[in-house]
C-alpha cells in the first residue's frame, strides 16, 4: 500500500504507537519513532503544515520527508489522519500562491501523484518552509533529475523469499516443453548485439539459423525481430511477438523477412495462414509508411493474413487516464455518471485491448494457426496482447507465481519501457513518452477476474500492490527500460524484487475461491455490459466510496475455518472413542454443546 | 402418410385449448443463423406455448425449473409487445389483422424473444393462431376473464398451512405488527366497517385511526415504527375541492386524521409529498419502457451495436437514475426516523404508488425482519397488497388503459436489488428471489399481483362464488406459496447461504439493545465535532482559498462552504462503521455504486454468459463448502453417539461450478462451443482527439535505419 488518508471516523489505526506496530506495507515502526521508516530509509526534514484534505477539509499536521516517503500526521487525534505517500508517486509539484497574496497560510503546494490523486498543503510565510519543503521534495522525488540514485537502491530491507529468483526464462520455457524440434534457443542476443531492448535468451524457429536473423533484423524496427512468447501444447501453434516491418513509403520488402515468416507459419505442423494481428488501427498503420514503417502486404506475404485490432497508441491512452481522473477525483461526478465515464473511453479502451487479446487466444486455440502479433515497437500494445492472450491460455499465469513470471517475461526483460512510461525519479511531467499502458494491462487482469472470480489465485490486493510500486521505486523490478540496462545498472544485485515482499506474505494476496483447473481456455466477454470501473483502484482515496471488506469472502473464509475445526475435532474424537472403546468407559459431552450447530439455509 | 406424432399441451386445471398451429419453425436466439426446431404452437386462456416436436428426446432436465411455466411458455399477462416481420420488415401487431405474417416475434415481460416462423404452416392455421394470440394477450379483457378465476375454481384448494407470511388480512396481524414494532404505544388497529358497507360509520377521528374502509378505499395510515418510536405513515393527498358530499366528507376524514397525528403525542411530524419530491408515474413508465428495450435484442448484431454506446444509451433511459433518487428519498426518511426521532408522513395523490415504494424501502432499510423471507413477503403484504397498490392497473394486465401502467412494483424490487448486491450477507433470500418474484407479476393463477385492492379481490371472489357449483369456500392462491411454482431443488436458489442468521434471541436482545445505545450516543456527536473544526480552520484558510488558489482548490474543498447536511453527514457517519448486517442498512447511491440487476435483465442474452464465470461461480464454491461442513457435523453426532461410522454416509454432492454459466440458474441456452463472444463493432471515433490519434507512439523515422 503506498498511503492511506484515514478518515475521520475510522481513527483508529495510529491510536497506540507507543508499542511497536507492523504497518501494512510492511514496514517496522521502532518505539520512540514519529514515523514508520524502512530499512534504509533516512529522515530528512519535516514541518508544520495544513493539509487541505479534499475530503475532510483543512487539517493541521506534522510533515515529515524522508529519502523514500512523505509522511503526514495531524495534530488533532480525534480524528487522527495520516498520509504515508512514497516519493515516487509524485509527478508534480508545484507552489500555489505567494508573497503577492495575504494571510499567514497562503503557499501552497499542490503535489500531483501517479495514483490518480493530488495532494495540497498550505504553508507559512515564516522560515521559507515552502521553498524548504519545494526543495526537498523536489530532490527526492526526481533523484534521477538531481543526479541522486533511487531509493531501491538504498533500501535495506531483508524478505524471507528472494524475488529475483521467479523468473528464470530458461526454465519457464521449459515449463513451455521448449526447445524441441521445431523450436531452439538462441543465445545470439547474449550481449545485446542484436536487440538492446530484448531478452539475451530467445526462443526461435529451429530452422532458421543465427545468420537469418541478423538479415530480419535489419528489416525490423528496432531489430525486434518475431520471436516466440508461448506455445500450445496441444495444436503447437504459437504467439509470436515482434515489431513492425520497415517497408516505408516504397513498401520495401525483405526476402529473408518473409522466409522467416514462413518459417514460423510451417513450425506449428498444420499449413494453415500465419495470422499477423497488428494491434494498431488501419489508418495509423498506413501513416507509419511516411516513417519507415508500415505492415505486412498481401503482396509480400501471401501465406499470412493480416488483420488490424484498432488498439490506440500512448498518447491516447495516456488522455483518456487524465480525463477518468477528473470525473473521480476529488469528487466523483454526480449527475450523468455514466455519460462522464463514457467520454473519458477508458474502458472502450479497455475492451479494445481485451477483444484483440481473446481473438490472439482462439486464433491460436480454436483456429490452430500461429499467430504473429506487432504493433509499431512491440513493446506496448504488443506486450499486452500477447500477455493477456497466454494468461487466457495458460491457467499457469493465473497463480501468483505465474503470473509474476508473466510480467517478468512479457514486459519486463521483452523492454516494455517501464522508465520512460513511468517517468521513474524524472522531474518532466510532460513528457509524452509518459502513458499508463501497464495500469491498461493491470485494469484487464482485474475485469478477467472480475468475470471468473474462482480462476485466480491472486487477488485484488495483489494488482492493487503491483501497480503501488510500479511507481514507490522501493524495488528495482520496474526500474529501467530494458533488460540490458537493468544488467549494466545491476539492479538484480543491488535492489530487491517486488516479488520478495509478496512471495514472503502471499497469504494475504490470495484469492480465497481460487479453484485449481489446468490448461482451461478463460475467455472474458468484452461487452461493456460487463466491464466496469475498477472502483477499488481509481477511486479508493474517496472515504465515500470505499469498499467494505467483500463479505461474500469472509463468510467464504468462516466457513474454511469451521470445515477445519470440525476436520481437527473429529480426528480428536475418534481418537478419544478409540481410546474409549478399549478403555470401556463412556462418559461424552454432547455435541451441541462442543459445537455450535452451523446455521445455514437450503 | 406419416402420422404425425402428437404433442400435447400441458394443460392445467381450468385451462381450454383455444387455437393451435403446427410445423412452426422457432429459431435459436442463439446467433443470427437460422438454426432452430419445428413444434407446434398453441394459445390457451393462459399461456402461448411452443411444443417441441423432439420434446421427448429432452434428457438432461434443468436443474432449476417453474412448474407452471416452462421455459416455451409464455403466459398472456407476460407477453409485451407482438411483432409480425413481413417482406422482412417489422410491424406491431395490436388489434385487427388485415395481413397476416411470416414471422411472430413475441417480446415477453420477462425479456424473453421468442422468433416463430410461419412459413412451412397452413394459411388457416397462420390466420387463427396470429389472431388467437394478438386477441388473447393483446385486447382489453374483463377481470373475470382472467384465467385466475377459471383455476381457482377448478383447481383443489391445496393451500400450504406451513406458509408464515403474515397477510395482514385481519385486525390481529394489524396487532401482533404494532407489537412487534412497538408501535402499540401511540397508534392502534381498528375496524369500523368490516362489510365494506358505507359512509355512516366513518370511524370517530379523536381515536387515531389507520385501519378503515373508506368508501371501498382500504385506508392504511400507520407503516411502521422505528425503535425509537418514531413512526412512518402514509396518506393520500386531500381530495381537490369539489363540491359533492362523498369528496367532502373524505376531506373531513383525512383533516380529522391529520389534526390529530399533528398533535401530541405525535407532534414532530415531517411531511414529504412524495408526487413533487420524486419522479412521476409518467417519468418511470418512460424511463422503463426505455430500459427494458435495450435488453430486448433480436441477435447478436444488435447486442454488439447497442455495446459501443451502451453507458449513454442506459444514462438516457434514466431508469437508473429513478432508482438512485428513490433509494436517496429513503435515506432521508431513514434520517428522519432514525436520527431525528420525527415522524414521517408520506404523501401521494392515492398513497398506493410512491408511497409504498418507499415505506417498503425505508422497513428494509431499517428492519432486519423485513430482510427475511417472510419478513419480506409480509412487508408486501401490508405495503402493496392490503396496502391497495392497483397492480391490475399498474401492470396493465387487462389491456384497459396504457396510461394507468407504471412499473411501481418492478422499481421496488430494482431497489432492493441494489442492497442485495451490495449486502448479501443481510439477506436471507437471493437475487434469484426477487427475480422470480418479478417474473410471477404475470402468471395469473396468484391473486396477490391481480387484483387493484383487497375490496375488488374480496368482491370479486364472491362474484365468482355464484358463478360455480363449488361446494365449500375456496381460495385463491398466493404467490408466496413457492412449492407451486418450485420444487424443493429449485426452492433451493431462493435462499441466500450467505445469510448472516441472527445469533439467539437471548443473546441478540442484549446486544442489540447496545448496539441501539451506543448509535445514538455516538451519531450527536459525529455531528457536532467536524463542524465546529470547520469553523475554527476556516478563518485560516479562507483567504488561501478565495484569494490566491481560487476556484481551483475551491473544488477540492467544496464541502466546507456548504451549508452543514445532516443528511450527507448522516450517509457518510454511516458508512465510515462496519456494517452490522441486523441493524440500519443505508445503500451507497454514488454513480458507480448504482448497478444494473444483471440477472433480470441479461439473463436470456447468450452474449452475455461467462462459461464458469459470474457471481454463481462463488456461491457454488460457497455451496459446496457448506455442504462439506453440513456432512462433517452429521459425522461429529455420529461419533459422539458412538454409532457405527461408515464412509459410505453423506459424499458431499459436487456441482460442476467450472462449467456453470453465469446465467444460471436461468440459462435457457447452452452454447455449443466454447468459443469467445467477438465483438462486430468495435470501431468508434475519437472526434476531439484527432491530432493525438494520428500520432505514432513514439516519432522516431524509422526510414533512416535502412541505409
Amino acid at each position: 500500500m503506498a498511503s492511506s488518508s484515514t478518515s475521520k471516523y475510522n481513527s483508529n489505526s495510529l491510536e497506540n504507537s507507543s508499542s511497536k506496530q507492523n504497518l501494512k506495507d510492511g514496514t517496522n515502526w521502532e518505539q520512540n519513532e514519529e514515523i514508520p521508516r524502512l530499512p534504509g530509509e533516512t529522515r530528512v526534514t519535516d514541518k508544520d503544515v495544513i493539509y487541505m484534505c479534499p475530503f475532510n477539509g483543512p487539517v493541521k499536521g506534522r510533515v515529515y520527508i524522508t529519502n523514500y516517503r512523505l509522511y503526514l500526521r495531524s495534530v488533532e487525534n480525534d480524528p487522527v489522519v495520516i498520509l504515508n505517500v512514497p516519493l515516487g508517486v509524485i509527478s508534480r509539484i508545484e507552489k500555489m500562491g505567494g508573497a503577492s497574496s495575504r494571510g499567514e497560510n497562503s503557499y501552497g503546494l499542490d503535489i500531483t501523484c501517479k495514483d490518480m490523486r493530488n495532494l495540497r498543503f498550505a504553508l507559512k510565510q515564516e522560515g521559507h518552509s515552502r521553498r524548504d519543503i519545494f526543495e526537498v521534495l523536489t530532490k527526492y522525488a526526481f533523484p534521477q533529475s538531481h543526479s541522486l540514485p533511487f531509493f531501491a537502491f538504498v533500501n535495506e530491507e531483508k524478505f524471507p523469499e528472494n524475488g529475483w529468483m521467479v523468473y528464470n526464462p530458461m526454465s519457464e520455457y521449459r515449463r513451455q516443453g521448449l526447445p524441441n524440434e521445431r523450436w531452439r534457443v538462441t543465445f545470439i542476443n547474449e550481449h545485446y548485439g542484436l536487440c538492446d531492448t530484448y531478452p539475451s535468451l530467445l526462443v526461435v524457429p529451429y530452422n532458421a539459423t543465427d545468420d537469418d536473423l541478423k538479415k530480419v533484423a535489419a528489416f525490423r524496427s528496432r531489430n525486434r525481430i518475431p520471436v516466440l512468447s508461448w506455445i500450445h501444447p496441444e495444436t503447437q501453434a504459437v504467439i509470436m511477438r515482434c515489431s513492425q516491418p520497415l517497408v516505408g513509403m516504397s513498401g520495401k520488402r525483405n526476402k529473408d523477412d518473409e522466409r522467416y515468416l514462413d518459417i514460423i507459419r510451417e513450425a506449428n505442423g498444420q499449413i494453415s495462414k500465419l495470422t499477423i494481428y497488428d494491434a494498431r488501427p488501419n489508418v495509423n498503420a498506413v501513416a507509419n509508411k511516411a516513417t519507415g514503417g508500415g505492415y505486412e502486404s498481401e503482396d509480400a506475404y501471401p501465406n499470412a493474413e493480416l488483420s488490424f485490432l484498432d488498439i490506440h497508441n500512448i498518447h491516447v491512452m495516456r488522455e483518456s487516464l487524465k480525463k477518468l481522473k477528473d470525473i473521480v477525483y476529488p469528487n466523483v461526478e454526480e449527475s450523468h455518471w455514466l455519460s462522464s465515464l463514457e467520454s473519458t473511453h477508458w474502458l472502450e479502451h479497455i475492451k479494445l485491448v481485451l477483444t484483440g487479446a481473446i481473438q490472439v487466444a482462439d486464433k491460436v486455440s480454436s483456429g490452430r494457426s500461429s499467430v504473429l502479433v506487432h504493433c509499431s515497437d512491440g513493446w506496448d500494445r504488443t506486450a499486452q496482447l500477447t500477455s493477456l492472450a497466454m494468461l487466457m491460455l495458460d491457467s499457469y499465469y493465473r497463480t501468483i507465481e505465474g503470473f509474476e513470471v508473466l510480467v517478468q517475461k512479457e514486459w519486463i526483460s521483452f523492454g516494455h519501457k517501464f522508465a520512460s512510461r513511468i517517468g521513474h525519479g524524472d522531474k518532466n511531467h510532460a513528457d509524452t513518452d509518459r502513458s499508463p499502458i501497464f495500469l491498461q494491462f493491470i485494469d484487464c487482469v482485474w475485469q478477467m477476474s472480475k468475470q471468473f472470480p474462482t480462476a485466480f489465485e491472486f487477488n485484488e490486493q495483489f494488482l492493487i500492490t503491483i501497480l503501488d510500486h510500479l511507481y514507490s521505486c522501493r524495488f528495482g523490478t520496474f526500474l529501467y527500460n530494458s533488460e540490458f540496462l537493468r544488467e549494466k545498472e545491476k539492479v538484480t544485485d543491488r535492489t530487491l524484487s517486488l516479488w520478495s515482499l509478496i512471495n514472503s506474505d502471499k497469504s494475504k494476496y490470495t484469492n480465497a475461491f481460487y479453484s485449481k483447473e489446468l490448461n482451461r481456455a478463460l475467455y472474458p466477454v468484452a461487452s461493456m455490459r460487463h466491464l466496469e470501473l475498477w472502483v477499488n483502484y481509481y477511486i479508493r482515496w474517496n472515504p465515500r466510496i470505499r469498499q467494505q471488506p467483500n463479505p461474500v469472502e469472509q463468510r467464504y473464509l468462516e466457513l474454511l475455518a469451521l470445515r477445519d475445526d470440525y476436520i481437527r475435532r473429529l480426528e480428536e474424537l475418534q481418537i478419544t472413542n478409540n481410546s474409549k472403546i478399549s478403555n470401556s468407559s463412556a462418559s461424552s459431552t454432547s455435541p451441541s454443546q462442543m459445537v455450535s450447530q452451523v446455521q445455514t439455509h437450503f | 402418410e406419416p402420422i404425425e406424432k402428437e404433442v400435447n399441451p400441458h394443460l392445467l386445471p381450468g385451462e381450454l385449448l383455444l387455437c393451435e398451429a403446427s410445423t412452426v419453425y422457432k429459431y435459436v436466439q442463439e446467433d443470427g443463423s437460422n438454426r432452430g426446431t419445428y413444434g407446434k404452437l398453441v394459445c390457451t386462456n393462459f399461456k402461448i406455448s411452443f411444443l417441441d416436436d423432439d420434446s421427448a428426446s429432452d434428457d438432461n432436465e434443468p436443474q432449476f425449473k417453474n412448474k407452471i411455466v416452462g421455459e416455451n411458455d409464455i403466459t398472456l399477462q407476460c407477453v409485451d409487445q407482438i411483432y409480425g416481420v413481413y417482406d422482412e420488415k417489422k410491424k406491431l401487431l395490436t388489434g385487427q389483422l388485415r395481413k397476416y405474417p411470416e414471422k411472430l416475434i413475441i417480446y415477453c415481460k420477462d425479456l424473453r424473444v421468442f422468433n416463430f416462423c410461419l412459413r412451412y404452416t397452413k394459411e388457416e392455421e397462420v390466420k387463427r393462431i396470429v389472431s388467437g394470440i394478438v386477441h388473447h394477450s393483446q385486447t382489453p379483457k374483463l377481470l373475470k376473464r382472467l384465467f385466475l378465476f377459471s383455476y381457482a375454481s377448478a383447481a383443489p384448494n391445496n393451500t400450504d398451512g406451513r406458509n408464515q407470511t403474515v397477510m395482514f388480512e385481519t385486525l390481529e396481524d394489524w396487532r401482533d405488527e404494532l407489537e412487534r414494532t412497538k408501535g402499540n404505544v401511540k397508534y392502534k388497529a381498528v375496524t369500523t366497517n368490516e362489510g365494506y358497507r358505507s359512509l355512516e360509520q366513518i370511524p370517530c377521528t379523536e381515536e387515531f385511526t389507520y385501519f378503515s374502509h373508506l368508501m371501498n378505499i382500504f385506508l392504511q395510515i400507520w407503516c411502521w415504527s422505528c425503535h425509537n418510536g418514531a413512526a412512518l405513515l402514509k396518506m393520500s393527498t386531500f381530495p381537490k375541492e369539489q363540491d359533492d358530499s362523498t369528496s367532502q366528507m373524505q376531506k373531513a376524514f383525512l383533516d380529522g386524521i391529520y389534526k390529530t397525528i399533528s398533535k401530541p403525542p405525535y407532534e414532530l411530524l415531517k411531511m414529504d409529498d412524495l408526487s413533487s419530491s420524486l419522479p412521476s408515474l409518467q417519468d418511470i413508465q418512460t424511463a422503463y419502457t426505455r430500459f427494458k428495450q435495450l435488453f430486448l435484442i433480436d441477435n447478436s448484431t444488435d447486442f454488439w451495436a447497442t455495446d459501443v454506446k451502451w453507458f449513454s444509451l442506459l444514462e438516457s433511459t434514466n431508469w437508473l437514475e429513478i432508482i438512485r433518487r428513490v433509494l436517496k428519498k429513503a435515506i432521508e426518511v431513514a434520517e428522519c426516523l432514525e436520527i431525528q426521532h420525527t415522524n414521517v408522513l408520506l404523501i401521494e395523490e392515492s398513497a398506493t404508488d410512491l408511497c409504498c415504494v418507499i415505506s417498503s424501502l425505508v422497513q428494509v432499510m431499517m428492519d432486519s425482519y423485513s430482510r427475511t423471507k417472510s419478513g419480506f413477503q409480509s412487508l408486501i403484504q401490508k405495503e402493496w397488497v392490503i396496502g391497495g397498490h392497483s397492480f391490475l392497473d399498474r401492470c396493465n394486465h387487462l389491456h384497459k388503459s396504457e396510461k394507468e401502467e407504471a412499473p411501481v412494483f418492478l422499481l421496488l424490487l430494482n431497489c432492493v436489488w441494489q442492497l442485495v448486491q451490495q449486502y448479501p450477507p443481510a439477506f436471507e433470500f437471493t437475487e434469484t428471489y426477487l427475480t422470480v418474484l418479478s417474473d410471477s407479476l404475470y402468471v395469473p393463477i396468484f391473486s396477490t399481483f391481480f387484483f387493484n385492492s383487497q375490496h375488488q379481490r374480496d368482491t370479486n371472489k364472491v362474484r365468482v362464488w355464484y358463478f360455480v357449483d363449488a361446494v365449500g369456500p375456496f381460495r385463491f392462491l398466493t404467490v408466496w406459496d413457492w412449492c407451486v411454482q418450485f420444487d424443493p431443488k429449485a426452492l433451493a436458489f431462493l435462499n441466500n447461504p450467505l445469510y448472516a442468521e441472527k445469533p439467539k434471541p437471548d443473546r441478540s436482545q442484549r446486544k442489540t439493545a447496545r448496539f441501539k445505545h451506543q448509535r445514538q450516543l455516538s451519531l450527536p456527536l459525529t455531528q457536532a465535532k467536524p463542524s465546529t473544526k470547520r469553523g475554527f480552520f476556516r478563518e485560516e484558510t479562507d483567504h488561501l482559498i478565495k484569494n490566491i488558489l481560487g476556484k481551483r482548490i475551491g473544488k477540492f474543498i467544496n464541502s466546507s462552504d456548504e451549508p452543514p447536511n445532516s443528511l450527507r453527514e448522516f450517509y457518510d457517519s454511516w458508512h465510515s462503521k462496519p456494517v452490522d448486517y441486523h441493524g440500519l442498512l443505508l445503500p451507497r447511491i454514488d454513480g458507480p455504486e448504482i448497478k444494473v440487476w444483471a440477472q433480470r435483465y441479461l439473463r436470456w442474452i447468450p452474449e452475455a454468459q461467462l462459461h464458469g464465470g459470474g457471481t454463481i461461480a462463488t456461491a457454488a464454491k460457497i455451496l459446496d463448502l457448506m455442504e462439506e461442513v453440513q456432512s462433517l457435523q452429521v459425522k461429529m453426532d455420529e461419533e459422539h453417539s458412538q454409532a457405527v461410522s461408515g464412509d459410505a454416509h453423506s459424499v458431499p454432492m459436487l456441482r460442476n461450478s467450472a462449467r456453470l454459466s453465469s446465467l444460471f440458474p436461468f440459462a435457457l441456452l447452452q452454447r455449443q462451443s466454447v468459443k469467445p463472444a467477438l465483438p462486430t463493432s468495435t470501431w468508434k471515433d475519437l472526434e476531439d482527439e484527432d491530432d493525438l490519434v494520428k500520432r505514432d507512439d513514439e516519432f522516431v523515422d524509422l526510414s533512416g535505419d535502412m541505409l
